[in-house]
């Protein structure tokens, strides 16, 4: 499980699972090989980096963008992709169990992408694969790719040390949101949490962020807010956590961004959203300069190409 | 006095007596130990035995010795029970149980979504940490739950 080889080359042959196993400093580093392969990943230069290498992309449960990102980034450096379709659809799997699929895949690639619906999932993998594992989500845990993708739009757009930052939506069950500011408390941060009394961020991590010097304010309301962040990051409310239709309407329109609401806003104010939106940016926000969510889309390919390049070890 | 103690259980010539074990979990301490029906020595235990220090269960093992790691999981579930290796009657050591830093395959995860959970071919696995507000608490390596009271519900 995350076996360093050597110290010049932190990365390679390591597993990306959860975002709890990087440092800052290795943290940083991704974020700096993926601002280096930006030009590739717009299509302005091209790379042969992954020249031969050939990655498995094994997905149990749909994801269209996370799966198109990989995609993008293992061709824009010149590796082949092994796209394992619907695994439920695919025969080599039927009845196999998740460990004897990796170890299967395992002897075919040079890398497996893992998404896959229970918990763990991808640590397990790592126990039985021999090549790199990237987990690309596995049950409500673990995102990891999102987080440095995120984190990365954060450097990019505004800045990552003592960040004044909103997250605002379905704090209790966003797994991106809780390894988020697990991550950026490693930056230092102020963090305000904009969520409906029955959508609070966990206490645990509240409590977690406070031990590691983390101020923490917590509020329903985003006007009272908005003056006050660097950056606002979005997430969607989801309908079946509200079993009362008429109380999900309510905090819907109290939890959106509008307009009306960025008047107040810094100057500065970037917003970010992981996508898919349902109503809570409205679409006159896109074209303002705030509105930084299609931008954060686009870095999932540096991000990914990096991880891909650094785990692989053709970049050390 | 300790005439009538002994009637309650037999002296031993050579084993394992763990002592002043919460009362209630003399049970679970054998389900921690992986002690079964297939289980060859004698074995025999009191349950809520008066104590000086209230109530305690008390498990007793004969003819063997069980392993250090093996008995300091029983630390998860009673922190204050001791060991004392019978060899010829006598107590010749004595020690309490030490918390272990991590378990594997003891406890099960409470989170039902956990891979560990699944039919994989794989044990659970977790780090033990212990803190003054929260006592003894487990996180799944595998999922990161934590299980903080109850462990003794969760045994497998
Ligand atoms: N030969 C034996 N067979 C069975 N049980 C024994 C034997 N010798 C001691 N024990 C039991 O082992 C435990 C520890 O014995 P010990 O003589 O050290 O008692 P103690 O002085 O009360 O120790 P403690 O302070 O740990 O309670 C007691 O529960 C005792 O009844
Ligand atoms: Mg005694
Ligand atoms: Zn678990």
């Amino acid at each position: 499980m995350g076996t360093i080889y050597e110290n010049r080359m932190p990365f390679k042959n390591r597993h990306v699972i959860s975002m709890k196993d990087f440092s800052r400093k290795e943290i940083d580093y991704v974020l700096d090989t993926a601002e280096k392969l930006e030009p590739v990943a717009r299509g302005e230069e091209r790379s042969r980096l992954l020249d031969g290498k050939i990655i498995a992309l094994l997905f149990f449960e749909p994801s269209t963008r996370t799966r198109l990102s990989f995609e993008v980034a293992a061709q824009r450096l010149g590796g082949q992709v092994l796209n394992l379709g619907s695994v439920e659809a695919s025969s080599v799997m039927k009845g196999e169990n998740l460990a004897d699929t990796i170890r299967v895949i395992s002897e075919y690639a040079d890398l497996i992408v893992l998404r896959h619906p229970l918990d763990g999932s991808a640590r397990m993998a790592a126990e039985f694969a021999s090549v790199p594992i990237i987990n690309g989500g596995d049950g409500s845990v673990h995102h990891p790719t999102q987080t440095f993708l995120d984190l990365y739009t954060i450097r990019r757009e505004s800045h990552l040390e003592g960040l004044r930052i909103a997250m605002a939506g379905d704090l209790k069950y966003g797994r991106t949101v809780h390894s988020l500011c697990h991550a950026l408390s490693l930056y230092g941060a102020e963090m305000t949490f904009v969520s409906p009394p029955e959508l609070k961020m966990p206490s645990e991590i509240v409590r977690d962020l406070q031990k590691n010097n983390i101020s923490v304010k917590e509020t329903d309301s985003l006007e009272e807010i908005i003056g006050e962040v660097e950056v606002l990051y979005m997430t969607r409310v989801q309908r079946e956590r509200f079993p009362d239709p008429e109380e999900y309407e309510k905090v819907k329109n109290r939890l959106k961004v509008t307009g009306d609401l960025l008047k107040n806003a810094d100057p500065n104010l970037k917003i970010l959203h992981p996508l898919p939106r349902v109503n809570e940016i409205s679409p006159e926000v896109d074209a303002t300069p705030h509105a930084r969510y299609f931008q954060q889309a686009f870095y999932g390919v540096p991000i990914r190409m990096a991880l891909l390049a650094l785990a692989m070890g053709v970049i050390e | 006095m300790k005439e009538k103690r002994d009637l309650k259980i037999q002296a031993i010539e050579n084993g394992t007596v763990i002592d002043h074990i919460k009362a209630g979990q003399a049970l679970n301490v054998l389900r921690i130990l992986g002690i079964s029906s297939t289980f060859r020595e004698t074995i025999s235990f009191v349950m809520n035995a008066p104590g000086a220090r209230g109530k305690k269960d008390v498990v007793k093992i004969e003819g063997k010795e069980l392993s250090v790691e093996e008995l300091n999981r029983i630390a998860l579930i009673s922190p204050k029970a001791t060991i004392n290796i019978i060899r010829d009657f006598e107590v010749v050591q004595k020690n309490i149980v030490v918390l272990p830093s991590y378990v594997e395959g003891v406890v099960r995860c409470i989170n039902s979504n956990c891979i560990s959970n699944s039919s994989e071919p794989i044990k659970s696995k977790f780090s033990v940490l212990q803190s003054e507000e929260e006592g003894v608490t487990l996180r799944c390596l595998y999922c990161e739950h934590v299980i903080s009271e109850d462990i003794a519900e969760n045994l497998r």
